[in-house]
């Protein structure tokens, strides 16, 4: 089960090297993100789009709120 | 939308995924650094004048107006946390100099997070008449005090 995080637990994963994973719609993300995010909308998320991520890496992944 | 996209990812295989669930509005609310073509919008978290006068709940007026600039007519009351509970304005400190903060500051002062534009800010201000605004992140720390002034420059808009 993916463990809810903190802002501040965010920024602790973020300097030990996890990857930073934006779902919301493409146009929302060129509009504004977290800095150092990349962009898998949620629509889009399957295998192939995955596969840039890194497996040995923490993956954190965020929307606007708690939507 | 994250709850979903974090399930995906562990039935996937990825085994260590977390999800921001307060998000990106959390993440901004703090003003942490963002990107993106709205990111450079002129945001009130930049604007910020501090230091700004503090006070706290269990000092007399006379305590404060003995260490405050004339300069300033407004005093910002925290706990040792830096969580706004009140302020100050210089009607308030031209009173009675034995009362206590407690008992004359303006309880729970508007606030504005630091991701606020400042044209939006700006608009607010002129609305409402305003000459400062307070800046806290989302869970009431103090991160200062924005000037109608300032947001005026940086919106590019006059009063």
């Amino acid at each position: 089960m993916p463990e809810i995080v903190s802002r501040e637990r965010v920024q602790d994963l973020l300097s030990h090297g996890a990857q930073l994973v934006d779902v919301l719609p493409e146009d929302e993300y060129a509009e504004q993100h977290i800095a150092g995010a990349v962009s898998i909308p949620l629509k889009e998320l399957d295998q192939a789009a995955a596969s840039q991520l890194d497996p040995a890496r923490p993956i954190i992944v965020y929307c606007w709120d708690y939507q | 939308m994250s709850p979903r996209a974090a399930w995906r990812l562990e039935a996937m295989g990825f085994e260590k995924v977390y999800e921001y669930a307060a998000g990106e509005e959390d993440w901004a609310a703090a003003g942490l650094p963002l990107e993106g073509s709205s990111a450079s919008v002129p945001r009130i978290g930049d604007l910020v004048r501090t230091p700004v006068p503090l006070a706290e709940l269990d000092e007399t007026v006379a305590d404060v107006n003995g260490r405050i600039d004339e300069e300033w007519d407004t005093v910002i009351v925290v706990n040792d946390q830096d969580v706004v509970l009140g302020r100050l304005y210089r009607t308030q400190l031209d009173e009675d100099p034995g009362a206590t903060v407690k008992d004359v500051m303006q309880e729970g002062p508007s606030t504005f997070r630091p991701n606020v534009s400042a044209s939006e800010m700006h608009e607010y201000m002129r609305k409402h008449d305003l000459e400062t605004a307070l800046v806290t992140t989302s869970e009431g720390v103090l991160v200062g005090l924005v000037t109608l002034e300032d947001v005026e420059k940086a919106s590019g808009r006059s009063s």
